[in-house]
């Protein structure tokens, strides 16, 4: 993926990625802000802008390659098989229209329901994703809903015409630690009714810990290692994902224990091109690490690395 | 609703307070005072003193004041010393045709700015986004009364398609019911005068309406850009909406928000204007009576002229405010 | 926080880099250009008048009757005016009255709006509560309507419609900078100034006037674009000076009506004049305000 700004160089901001998810099963896609989570997400989704971004490669849905999928064509699996739920939902709903009008619009462009359907079917849609007094919530505007309220409602207008994959883009980032819990349950029980895939996009590894089926971390651009729940968590290999870990609070250690951070900011990273961008900031260093591009290999459990942890330590995040 | 209307209704009682203490205070500070601006400048001192005690000018002004906004309330705005006609006569006599012209210019405005501004900022960017960018610039900044001039001399004089001057071909014989002479034409079943008062409307309603065009070019694509960056506007993409519902429900509905407050700004702007235009292409109505008056120094309807055009204006706005609220759920509820 | 953070978001750091980044914004702006172009231009022709008009603006120079305006010619530029005055030396020469009249009536009206401004906004309270209830008022009066009914309080004159179109401005200065001032009464690095201690006076005049000048130097900008156009539109009404050698382009115009259809050209130099004058200002105002409001640096 490719971003172009005139009179600047072109900027390569995400580069191999590459990942399938299967019907009913979660995949996490890991990595600090900025690392190209969200970017990816809307590449699939086909909702980058069309003028000063390119995007190379494939997007297979089902068979279908969505890159090149006339817009029109594209806009008819929107909604209805693809589905996202983005990040903040103070500004992800529109607030002069009222939150009934955003569930039955998705119902009536995709589904073909006339007004009076769609309505009862938002009112249901509603209550299962468990807002209390439907019928009242559909005349609401945005503004009278809490955090909470709105992204449920935007999760229910996602999942109106059971898509078969939804996106989470940090689905519950903007939200208070108390509800954040109540959303990652409801999403975990409605995409495991459904049989949605779900791609679930965090910085959050707690999150992941307890939703996720697959793995896959990002830094830069890149996914730098994958692999299934347990034996990222169990035994992580790339430095950075160990890193990732340590740096996230655990029950299993006495209390008064400091917290590892990761050296360094995003911003400390060397392209690509000429070596391992996360080199910088690496305990593991090595010489090749600065002068070659390491490559993802291995099957179940990919790597990006010269120099990965022997044995991790095991351990057990929380989940949230 | 109705508390929000009461409400800002109270909020205007001081304005205009304000607003007669100064016009007041304003015919006092004339060359010659207010007995002279009643009679003219010509006034002997005979007549002036005359004037003094018949309009009780020898009594403290506290007391003078009070009787001036009582006489206003009774809907007596003075007399005029050019016509010897009451201000409020010639007012509602020639208002009329300058809400006819304000009204035509709006729609011009309106009609043309909004799609025009929707355009450029789509195409953000684009050369037709910066010719429309440079385009309004342009058009802000033309005078009135020059750019009235040349239409009147390209396509009245030279090519001879629009009428140069005035509201009504003499030759057209037509009934006046309502003093809107478009609505005139229509009502009284003749649609021949109907069409000739459109044509008459044609170029000044384009002259008074060209700096609102610019305005509201310039005010829908910077509100329309805001609003394409917005998430629930990528939420509405990501629904797979059809790209009309996208463009009149989630954009456009958010993005003419302020525009609706920009045009409730226009209508003082056009009431100005129209003094210079309605000169420049003789329209009869209260522009062209104030410029009239002007060079008489005809002061009670300068006077009237500004107290009315006050009034309307803050009543306008009042309106685009209430307007607001009926649009705008998050304005109804605080 | 710590002396060495205040440090960081100080109005001088912030103002200086913004003032820089602002200025390499402004350079690249193709409309900026051209706005200041017309600009120096116009400031330049108003200045040179005396010396580059080839004939004196108030005196015939050839003969003509109503019927025969010669048009523009090798000797005379814009060709003669109705009296039979070169046109050209006029329209320099009114450059230099327009030039007074916007730059007059900017400052007087500037003046007028930061004395208020800075009383709402350095006392608020009923003070403030006075001066925007006046503010209200003058701003519920039309601009040019307000400066009709000023000018013909004042009489006739060029420094009645000074005056005039200064009133005008006076509540939109004063409205502007008492809201810049309440804004950065505010905002966190006054804030953090006075966390560590810096005297109330130094607050004001180093920290929170030098950023509240910002807007008004591209409201100021935009001011003498409207104030040269609205002087025309005075002087159109006859309210400006009755003097007949004076030449003013409102005024130029004004007279030139009878002529339209003879000589059209009579009319479409001073109002070309106008627009160039006031197109150079507006862009240039308008590129000041995108160079330095941050919301525009994407």
């Amino acid at each position: 993926m490719v971003f172009r700004q005139r009179g600047r160089p072109d900027v390569r901001a995400v580069d191999g990625v590459g990942f399938s998810v299967a019907p009913g099963e979660t995949v996490g896609l890991v990595g600090e802000s900025g690392c190209g989570k969200s970017v990816t997400s809307l590449a699939v989704m086909g909702l980058l802008p069309r003028r000063g971004v390119r995007v190379e490669g494939s997007v297979a849905f089902d068979g279908t390659e969505l890159l090149t999928l006339p817009p029109d064509k594209l806009r008819t699996l929107r909604g209805r098989e693809l589905a996202v739920v983005f990040q903040d939902p103070m500004t992800s709903l529109n607030p002069v229209v009222p939150i009934g009008r955003q569930v039955t619009e998705v119902l009536v462009r995709h589904r073909g329901l006339n007004e009076g359907e769609a309505r009862r079917e938002a009112g249901d849609l509603l209550r299962r994703v468990g807002i209390p007094d439907p019928s009242r919530r559909l005349r609401e505007y945005p503004h009278q809903l809490s955090g909470g309220m709105r992204q449920r409602a935007l999760i229910a207008t996602a999942l109106a015409c059971r898509p078969r994959l939804l996106i989470a883009d940090e689905p519950t980032t903007a939200l208070d630690v108390t509800i954040q819990a109540q959303i990652l349950e409801l999403l975990k029980t409605l995409v495991a009714e459904s049989g949605t895939a779900l791609i679930l996009i965090t910085h959050d590894l707690g999150v992941v810990a307890g939703m996720c089926d697959t793995v896959h971390v990002m830094y830069a651009g890149r996914i730098v290692e994958r692999a299934p729940r347990h034996d990222l968590f169990g035994a992580p290999r790339h430095p950075y994902t160990g890193g990732l870990l340590a740096s996230v609070p655990r029950l299993d250690q006495p209390r008064g224990t400091r917290l590892a951070p990761i050296a360094g900011s995003p911003r400390d990273t060397i392209a690509w091109a000429r070596g391992c961008a996360f080199a910088p900031r690496c305990p593991n260093r090595v010489d090749e690490c600065t002068c070659a591009t390491p490559e993802l290999l291995g099957g179940r459990h990919g790597l990006r690395c010269f120099n990965p942890l022997r044995s991790g330590p095991v351990q057990e995040v929380a989940p949230r | 609703m109705l508390r929000f209307v009461v409400r800002r209704l109270t909020l205007l009682v001081p304005i205009l307070l304000g607003l007669s203490i100064l016009l007041f205070l304003w015919v006092r500070a004339l060359p010659g005072g207010p007995a002279e601006a009643l009679l003219g400048e010509r006034a002997t001192p005979e007549a002036v003193e005359r004037v003094k005690r018949l309009y009780g000018l020898d009594r403290p002004w506290y007391e003078q004041y009070l009787t001036w906004v009582g006489n206003v309330f009774q809907g007596d705005l003075g007399v005029s010393s050019r016509t010897q006609h009451p201000v409020v006569e010639e007012l509602l006599r020639t208002f009329p045709a300058t809400v006819e012209l304000a009204l035509t210019a709006m729609i011009f405005a309106v009609g043309v700015g909004v799609p025009l501004g929707y355009l450029a900022a789509r195409r953000h960017g684009t050369w037709a986004d910066h010719l429309s960018v440079a385009g309004s610039l342009f058009g802000i900044t033309i005078p009135v009364f020059f750019l009235g001039y040349m239409l009147k001399f390209v396509f009245a004089e030279k090519l001879g398609i629009l009428p140069t001057d005035g509201r009504q071909d003499p030759l057209i014989d037509a009934e006046h019911p309502t003093g809107f002479y478009v609505l005139d034409g229509l009502v009284t079943g003749n649609p021949e005068a109907a069409w000739d008062a459109v044509t008459h409307l044609i170029l000044p309603a384009i002259a008074l309406g060209t700096i609102p065009l610019a305005i509201v070019v310039r005010i829908t694509r910077a509100s329309v850009l805001d609003v394409l960056h917005e998430d629930y506007v990528r939420t509405a993409e990501a629904k797979g909406l059809r790209p009309g519902t996208i463009r009149g429900r989630h954009v456009l509905r958010n993005a003419l928000l302020p525009v609706v407050t920009v045009v409730g700004l226009q209508v003082g702007l056009l009431l100005g204007g129209a003094v210079l235009t309605e000169t420049v292409f003789a329209f009869p109505g209260f522009g062209k009576f104030v410029a009239d008056s002007i060079a008489a120094r005809d002061y009670a309807v300068l006077q009237g002229f500004i107290l009315f055009t006050a009034v309307i204006f803050v009543l306008v706005n009042l309106l685009v405010d209430v307007t607001y609220g009926v649009v705008d759920p998050r304005v109804r509820a605080g | 926080m710590s002396l060495a953070q205040v440090e960081t978001v100080a109005p001088e750091e912030t103002g200086g880099s913004l003032g820089r980044d602002a200025w390499r914004r402004l350079r690249r702006n193709p409309v900026a250009i051209v706005g200041a172009i017309l600009v120096i231009m116009f400031v330049a022709l108003a200045l040179l008048a005396p010396w580059l008009a080839p004939y004196p603006p108030d005196k015939p120079v050839g003969q003509v009757t109503p019927t025969s305006i010669p048009g523009p010619s090798a000797e005379h530029w814009f060709g003669l005016d109705d009296l039979g005055r070169d046109e050209f030396s006029r329209v320099l020469w009114g450059a230099r009255w327009s030039l007074v009249i916007g730059v007059v009536s900017l400052l007087l009206g500037l003046i007028g709006g930061m004395v208020l401004g800075l009383l709402a906004g350095a006392f608020g309270g009923w003070v403030d509560g006075l001066v925007m209830r006046l503010v209200d008022i003058m701003l519920s009066v039309p601009g040019l309507l307000f400066a009709i009914g000023i000018a013909a309080m004042l009489g006739s004159g060029l420094d009645a419609v000074m005056i005039a179109i200064a009133v005008v401005n006076v509540p939109i200065f004063a409205r502007l900078l008492r809201g810049q001032m309440l804004a950065q009464r505010q905002s966190d690095y006054v804030l953090a100034a006075k966390a560590v201690g810096v005297r109330r006076r130094r607050i004001v005049l180093g920290h929170v006037l030098p950023n509240s000048l910002t807007p008004v130097i591209v409201q100021g900008t935009l001011t003498l674009a409207v104030a040269i156009v609205d002087a025309a539109g005075l002087a159109f009404l006859g309210l400006s000076s009755n003097d007949p050698s004076i030449p003013e382009w409102g005024r130029m115009l004004a007279d030139t009506q009878r002529y339209l259809s003879s000589a059209p050209l009579l009319a479409v130099f001073p109002g070309l004049a106008i627009i160039i004058a006031a197109l150079g200002f507006t862009l240039l105002g308008e590129s000041l305000r995108e160079a330095l409001d941050p919301k525009y640096r994407r």
